[in-house]
């Protein structure tokens, strides 16, 4: 195990420069151009109250349509990567992500049985769905593995039984009722395009809470990577500081899935390479992740607006065809 | 996750909705009704021979149940899969076009079955039980589903009430057309919230196209006849007219549209012309296409 080290100062503002650098891209490019120059400008026309330079549909589509999504596709980055470096600190396997307890399965299963029996529901209801069914598996999960028996292993199978269960559930209900396949794969595929600010705000109190422990607890992770008698003895409860870490990601998990579908490969990749650029310690890969995820995910959405504009690409699409080979490169990188 | 799964429903979805490419024009229409074996050849598809007038068919495609029971074939039709909700008399069974099942179809004993999209290799299973099968994929035009009835007409002994039909459908709608002003409007027609449209190839936007409207999905160069449209395109594009055809399947409606972000600020929305359709009559080509047009018609000569 590496030894646990700080965050240096200028990793992190470089890393806050790009994120930065990043959300304006972003904010600038979409499938209409509406010109870089005037973009700025109504922002400084905004800013000092000016004549705005846009028409009332530019104007909202860059304050009530691009912005929203630019901030939505950060916060859900954020929630992912973090969460999947907190499950991989947690369990000691590097491919752990932050579907792994079931939450994915159970709110892919939730989801399609409300679609299912209250058809006339509708849309409004699938995030609260979502999260329900996500906090749901992870705690059948948990029952689960605590019932069994010890040990991160354990919970390990717990969830994969849990979420292959769940999953055919979803199947079954899904297979009886044609008719509802579309809105259950719409959310399904994942996207982050509709929802405006209120979506945005629907997930900020969760995100807020759940990544706040998350980075305050990131030092505990080193501890328990000594193992649990040696984390013991330095005063750290490893039970305690598993099921709040855990419970943490999970709400994170939930919220980011709540909002925007299932959008894999971002809690994979992204600690990953930020363990690469600047060190194994969960204390540093914890909160970079967070900043990692955020600029990793407002890029994939730029291309996921852009790369077939006027089509739009599923965003998970596009972290799978931009993480894996991005993953690639910084591996040589560092090996060579 | 499911990826492969939800290509595979877009596919179905798409079909449902019409998405054929072919164009080519409608097949012969005048033989008289009674003489079988009757030979027809649906459009793009092979003949196919039909050897006594068929008394238990199986529709599997909803809007040639709505053609079967127009021209007067009804009572021949034994069964219908679950989507074909009208007419209400039909004999709605838990047959699935998506999912279709070859010996749960032959378990019915049909003397013909048709069938919208050969999904599954359903047609080869079917000739293999040499069951006549009938592939009329959803119609790009007028004229395409004009062709169908008359096609319908010929394979089950009601040629007459067929091109009878035709002809009111024809006269019905010119007649419409002509009593409703021409406006220089542009419209979007929504098949999901997420921004799947018609451009005006398909055959809902050549319905359109009949009162000169405009597609935003036209002028936006999307990907194919059903492109997915951003919500930043649409609003960029601020169309005069509104379509809803997921009324039924997703509860759109006038409020939902008002409220998305950046909505608001349309011209359909502020002037009251954002229109719901029924998902059922948007999507098919069947008789009540006539009520498409009518409710075009109307919102055209509400918009200003």
């Amino acid at each position: 195990m590496a030894r646990p080290t700080r965050l240096a100062w200028w990793h992190l503002l470089i890393t806050l420069v790009v994120l930065v650098a990043v959300a304006v891209g972003a904010v600038l490019l979409g499938a209409i151009d509406l010109g870089w120059q005037r973009v700025l400008a109504e922002v400084w026309a905004q800013l000092t109250g000016g004549v705005s330079p846009l028409s009332e549909q530019e104007s909202a589509i860059l304050w009530q349509l691009r912005m929203p999504r630019v901030v939505l596709a950060g916060l859900v980055g954020a929630a992912l990567a973090c969460s999947g470096a907190t499950f991989q600190g947690v369990f000691r396997n590097p491919l752990a992500d932050p579907y792994l307890l079931g939450a994915a399965a159970g709110a892919g299963m939730v989801v399609t049985i409300v679609v299912v029996l209250a058809p006339g529901a509708g849309v409004a209801f699938l995030p609260a769905a979502a999260f329900v069914g996500a906090l749901g598996g992870v705690a059948l999960t948990w029952g689960l593995g605590r019932s069994a028996g010890a040990g991160t292993a354990t919970l390990l199978l717990a969830g994969v039984a849990v979420a292959s269960f769940l999953t055919a559930v979803q199947t079954f209900v899904q297979q009886l009722n044609t008719l509802t396949l579309q809105q259950v794969y719409g959310w399904i595929l994942g996207g982050l395009s509709t929802g405006g600010w209120s979506q945005v705000l629907s997930a900020l109190p969760y995100l807020a809470v759940a990544l706040t422990v998350l980075c305050t607890c990131s030092g505990l992770l080193d501890v328990l990577t000594l193992g649990d008698e040696e984390a013991s003895s330095l005063g750290v409860r490893p039970g305690v500081v598993r099921l709040i870490v855990l419970g943490a990601a999970s709400l994170a998990t939930a919220a980011a899935v709540s909002v925007s579908g299932l959008i894999g490969f971002v809690g994979i990749v992204v600690p990953h390479v930020i363990r690469l650029l600047f060190g194994a310690s969960y204390r540093v890969v914890v909160p970079m992740s967070l900043a990692g995820g955020a600029i990793f995910l407002i890029l994939a959405d730029i291309v996921a607006r852009t790369a077939l504009a006027p089509a739009e690409l599923p965003i998970g699409v596009v972290t799978a065809f931009t993480g894996a080979p991005f993953f690639v490169l910084v591996l040589r990188r560092r090996q060579s | 996750m499911n990826r492969t799964m939800s290509a595979l429903f877009v596919v179905a979805a798409l079909a449902l909705t019409g998405c054929a490419t072919h164009s080519e024009p409608a097949t012969g229409t005048n033989t008289p009704a009674a003489g079988f074996p009757v030979t027809v050849t649906p459009t793009g598809g092979k003949a196919v021979t039909i050897a006594t007038r068929p008394t238990h068919i199986v529709s599997l495609s909803p809007a040639s149940t709505e053609d079967l029971f127009a021209i007067g074939a009804g009572q021949q039709v034994t069964a219908v899969d679950k989507l074909s909700d009208f007419p209400a008399t039909a004999p709605k069974s838990d047959l699935d076009a998506y999912k279709p099942n070859v010996e749960a179809i032959a378990a019915r004993k049909p003397d013909l079955v048709i069938v919208y999209s050969d999904t599954n290799n359903l047609v080869a299973g079917l000739e293999q039980l040499k069951l006549p099968v009938l592939l009329l994929k959803a119609a790009t035009s007028l004229d395409d589903a004009y062709g169908q009835l008359a096609l319908l007409g010929k394979a089950t002994g009601h040629s007459a009430e067929a091109d009878k039909l035709v002809g009111d459908m024809k006269s019905q709608i010119a007649d419409v057309v002509a009593k409703t002003a021409k406006k220089p409007l542009s419209y979007f027609h929504e098949l999901s919230a997420d921004g799947y449209t018609v451009t005006s190839k398909t055959f809902v936007g050549q319905v359109y196209g009949l009162f000169g409207l405009r597609n935003v999905a036209d002028a936006a160069g999307g990907a194919g006849d059903y492109p997915q449209l951003s919500a930043e395109q649409v609003v960029a594009a601020d169309p005069n007219l509104i379509f809803l055809a997921d009324t039924t399947c997703c509860q759109q409606s006038a409020a939902t549209v008002a409220a998305r972000p950046g909505w608001g600020t349309l011209k359909a929305v502020r002037n009251g012309n954002v229109v719901t359709l029924d998902d059922s009559v948007a999507s098919r080509w069947g008789p009540r296409v006539v009520d498409l047009v009518k409710a075009v018609a109307a919102a055209v000569q509400k918009a200003s």
